[in-house]
């Protein structure tokens, strides 16, 4: 027994609300997507933390097939961050507010 | 003194993390990123996941983080387009989402006030997980390659140089 569930749960909270926060308030489409990766961290702390609470594998198993669509989330993400700022010439969420469709 | 050790990974990994969002410059933000993931790598060691906290590194730091570095070189932001990170009008969301956090730490600690139910020691030795991993959920693991597939196509789709269309959308 290391810390109490407690205290993890409450550094993911935080680290899961400052991601919250990033994503909300920054203008720039890269923190945004930066903002997501600190919010899926923050559920992956959770979920090794719930894995050595009950000893059981699961959540572990969980944090890698996260890993692998968080992965696919930030190659598709960039990709169209470049391909914005090549029609564009700029990653400002303002900029992109009239899109339709 | 696994705990003390835990307890200053978390320090560092809300620091580093607190200065990431606040930083105005998106390449500073990832340098500080990379820290905050490895603290987090080592507090998956100290919470009994040594496969998890090696992939941590590999994946999260040394891949996606390396991803986002390129693509932020790439663009060349002009400096006048880095605008201060926080404007005063968005102080207010801020102020509720701290608020909401310390709602939620509440009600963390209103269920086990006295911290009493420690985290017991747990390993899981790449051996056991690998086997869970490939016999509990291989349908996931073909999944999630699919994926992995399907996002590869969708990043050359959309990256690829469109030479054809220009001069149709000249003429």
């Amino acid at each position: 027994m290391i810390v109490p569930l407690n205290h993890i749960l409450l550094v993911a909270a935080a680290l899961f609300f400052m991601g919250l926060s990033c994503t909300l308030m920054r203008r720039n489409l890269v923190m945004i997507l930066i903002g997501v990766e600190i919010m899926l961290n923050a559920a992956g702390l959770v979920l090794v933390a719930g894995s050595a609470f009950w000893q059981q594998l699961d959540g572990q198993l969980m944090i890698m097939l996260i890993m692998a669509v968080t992965a696919a989330e930030v190659a598709v993400a960039l990709a169209m961050v470049v391909y914005l700022y090549g029609r564009t010439g700029t990653i400002d969420v303002n900029t992109f507010k009239d899109m339709q469709g | 003194m696994a705990s003390l050790l835990f307890y200053l990974l978390a320090a560092t990994a809300l620091l580093a993390t607190l200065l990431c969002i606040t930083r105005r410059s998106p390449v500073h933000a990832v340098i500080f990123l990379i820290n905050a993931f490895f603290a987090l790598a080592l507090m998956f060691y100290l919470l009994g996941a040594p496969l998890i906290a090696a992939w941590e590194v590999i994946v999260y730091a040394g891949a996606i983080m390396v991803l986002f570095l390129f693509v932020i070189m790439t663009l060349e932001l002009s400096p006048e387009s880095q605008r201060p990170a926080l404007s005063r009008r968005q102080w207010a969301p801020a102020l509720l989402l701290f608020l909401l956090l310390l709602i939620s730490a509440g009600l963390i600690l209103t269920f086990d006030p006295a911290g009493q139910a420690g985290v017991p020691f747990f390993y899981a030795s790449p051996r056991s997980f690998g086997a869970a991993l490939f016999n509990r959920y291989g349908l996931a693991v073909e999944i999630v390659s699919f994926q992995l597939l399907f996002a590869a196509a969708g990043a050359y789709y959309l990256g690829r140089r469109r030479k054809a269309r220009q001069p149709e959308e000249s003429s």
